[in-house]
């Protein structure tokens, strides 16, 4: 083969390239997922991953995708290791014509991609974690954690151990346990429960868990026997809060008094320990189990063989997450179709469609997910939502049953906080925060 | 009087944490013994040989049959490294034998969760998990888990002790681990002292993930277990088995006691680092660990 051949071939195969991206461009809309299906985090990674793909794989079954557009659904494995995520969303965000939206599903990440993001115009969609602060949407146009952040949930946690005593006038004097991953994450709630303390005239002990020994709480575990706090709330992640529900159960700690975070609350935190963890709680924003119209669709999917999962175990609390967030990536979807039309559309047009995102209580019940997904309002500089709140669950042994109606946050105490944080935030990075009057 | 006794419960269960550490730390001493390597890949053994116990038992098979099992496949495995892996290198720097397990460890750990998945397994192997009250009104609480586990690590520490110390594989594994050459010239099968401590560093895991994995469900984190092993070899020595058990009492309840009656002055999650503290201190006074061979080398 001669230089000029080369040539030839090198340019009808660069040629063929150009074709293949352009085609693959109006293919459909492309949503990427950062996934973590192996290493120490797999067990709560996995069914997450699972209920969002199952849920856009149902989408384009049932209905031929979004208006007509097919979605396009490509996982890369993170491992929940921050680097791996960052070289993920390198991967993907151009792939399929760019991704639409980037669901991070780690609280590191979404950290290290707030920037990248922002230059890009994607959206992240970091549903339940942090940054809380990106809450404020005047200096984070591009980030989203709704239907709730961390700051809201303990406002709602503390609410509902107010409920149990008999009133917020209850909690005075009492003493809390609060134990939690030594990590960002783990920290993020402690202002807002150093607050809720002074105004409620209770005090609480802080049982910080480091990364590496997540799985040897034996020293926590004694001193919370000696000092029997009233109420212990974890947040946890992976082995973490395995490792606490057991340990709590060792020593006697009441599970009823023993609430975790709604990532401290799923099926694989509680079978480890067994009978022991039964009547532990757990905050969460979803519903679980099977019993919603949705999976009639979904069984449907799992019929036809195109279920990406063991169908015995699916409806699970981080599949049934999985899902919601699904959801409302495409409601989003479809409010920027309304906007722009019935096509492909582009990253900063979804920002747009999360920003004037309104999954209304009647739009659930359509979507025959009433009960699994909270309603929520997206506004400019509102990107949790208008009405925070969480259901309290409980492990009854075999499955999780929700124990209370939707209890709300108290985001007048939160919201000021979050805007000083953002604030704090855009003074550090040279931010102008956009008007969103 | 309730603070002494709440004393002794933290000591209690500093000692029981420690055997299980030094039951971690009893895998890696034995193949630094045999080769002079940290064996990077113990804490993925540990979770490849509970993964293999938990999946035969959840196919139906009887408790003792799975354990046999889930042990040839870690002699197995002794025999896969050696033919594969240790066999081209003998004679080679500690340094590339030590990047050698770092392959082993990725490998074994996409192997296992290829074999049985990533789910969280749930194992309980009937050993008791009540709690006996103690002392004055029952004040303090021993928990028959933890006595259990033990006993169960410290036989088999025990065992492993003596067996190395008065065998002629044990004497055969110190000459190997001296000088690879040097063993070799006077007869010594260094394949198969690599191959038999390996086993036994298999077989240790498999209890070490059995009882680790009976506390917290086989799940992958038991990988990262290795950790704790790590300032009790520092403490006790790469190279001695008694210097594993006094290392892992030592650092079991020094790191207790710290996080307990320290860790709350200087913002609490201190044991982590303690540990390595502890360790340190020792250092600065035997820097071959407590029971380590001291090093002479002439000029």
């Amino acid at each position: 083969m001669n230089f000029r051949s080369v040539t030839m071939t090198v340019a009808a195969a660069a040629v063929g390239l150009v074709g293949l991206a352009g085609a693959a461009q109006a293919e459909g809309q492309f949503i990427p997922n950062l996934v973590y299906k192996t290493g120490p985090y797999a067990p709560s990674g996995t069914p997450t991953a699972h209920g969002f793909a199952d849920y856009l794989a149902m989408i384009n079954h049932r209905d031929g995708g979004i208006n007509g557009v097919e979605i396009i659904y490509e996982e890369c494995e993170t491992g929940y290791k921050t680097d791996r995520g960052v070289e993920c969303y390198d991967r993907v965000k151009n792939q399929h014509g760019g991704a639409t939206v980037i669901n991070p599903w780690s609280t590191g990440i979404t950290y290290a991609l707030i920037e990248k993001a922002t230059a890009d115009k994607i959206p992240l969609l970091s549903m339940g974690y942090g940054r809380t602060s990106a809450a404020d949407g005047r200096v984070f146009p591009y980030v989203f954690n709704f239907p709730s952040t961390y700051w809201n949930q303990m406002t709602a946690v503390i609410k509902y151990i107010a409920e149990q005593e008999g009133g917020y006038d209850k909690l005075k004097g009492q003493n809390l346990g609060f134990i939690y991953l030594d990590h960002p994450y783990g920290k993020e709630p402690i202002p807002t429960l150093d607050i809720l303390a002074e105004k409620y005239g209770f005090t609480y002990d802080k049982y910080p868990v480091p990364p590496a020994a997540m799985t040897e709480q034996k020293s926590i575990w004694l001193q919370v026997r000696r000092s029997r706090p009233a109420y212990m709330i974890m947040w946890g992640w992976g082995a973490m809060n395995s490792t606490a529900i057991n340990e709590a159960s060792n020593v006697k700690y009441p599970m009823d008094k023993f609430i975790g975070n709604w990532w401290s609350a799923a099926e694989p935190d509680v079978i480890p320990a067994g009978d022991g963890a039964v009547g532990y709680k757990g905050a969460t924003f979803n519903g679980v189990g099977t019993d919603f119209k949705v999976y009639e669709d979904i069984n449907a999917l799992y019929d036809a063989g195109k279920g990406s999962w063991n169908r015995e175990e699916i409806g699970g609390v981080l599949y049934s997450r999985g899902m919601a967030a699904a959801a409302y990536v495409v409601e989003a979807i479809r409010t920027a179709q309304g906007q722009y039309g019935n096509r492909v559309i582009t990253g900063e047009e979804m920002r747009w469609g999360m920003e004037n995102l309104n999954v209304t209580a009647e739009r659930v019940e359509e979507l025959g997910m009433t009960g699994l997904m909270p309603p929520v309002a997206i506004t400019c500089d509102n990107h949790e939502g208008q009405d925070p709140a969480i259901k309290i669950q409980q492990w009854n042994g075999k499955a999780w049953e929700i124990k209370t109606d939707w209890i709300k946050a108290d985001t007048a105490l939160t919201r000021p906080l979050i805007e000083q944080d953002a604030d704090q935030y855009a003074k550090e990075n040279s931010i102008t925060p956009r008007s969103c009057s | 009087m309730l603070e002494f006794w709440f004393f002794i419960e933290v000591v209690l269960n500093g000692m029981f944490a420690g055997t299980m550490y030094a039951l971690i730390a009893l895998g890696f001493v034995l193949i630094f013994k045999a080769s002079g390597v940290f064996n990077f890949a113990q804490g993925f053994m540990v979770l490849f040989a509970a993964l293999c116990f938990v999946g035969f038992l959840e196919m139906g098979l009887p408790m003792i049959v799975a354990f046999v099992l889930a042990g040839a496949i870690m002699v197995a495995w002794a025999f896969a490294v050696e033919r594969f892996v240790l066999r081209y290198l003998v004679n080679q720097e500690p340094i590339i034998l030590f990047m050698a397990t770092i392959g082993i460890a990725f490998f074994l750990e996409g192997f296992g969760e290829l074999l049985w998945g990533a789910d969280v397994h749930p194992l309980d192997i009937g050993i008791p998990d009540g709690a006996w009250f103690v002392g004055p009104d029952g004040v303090m609480m021993v928990q028959q888990f933890d006595v259990s586990a033990a006993i169960i690590a410290g036989g088999l520490v025990a065992v492993l002790a003596l067996f190395f110390t008065y065998t002629r594989i044990g004497r055969a594994l110190r000459a190997v681990a001296d000088d690879h050459q040097a063993a070799l010239s006077v007869g010594i099968p260094l394949n198969q002292i690599w191959i038999i401590v390996w086993a036994v560093a298999g077989l240790v895991a498999l209890v070490a993930g059995i009882i680790w994995g009976s506390r917290l469900g086989v799940q992958f984190s038991l990988s990262i277990l290795a950790l704790k092993a790590l300032p009790v070899l520092i403490l006790g020595g790469f190279t001695s088995v008694p210097g594993a058990i006094v290392g892992g009492l030592i650092i079991g309840v020094g790191e207790k006691v710290a996080e307990i009656y320290l860790g709350p002055y200087i913002g609490g999650g201190i044991e982590e680092w303690f540990a390595y503290v502890v360790a340190m201190l020792f250092l600065l006074y035997r820097p071959q660990g407590l029971f380590g061979d001291k090093i002479i080398e002439r000029v």
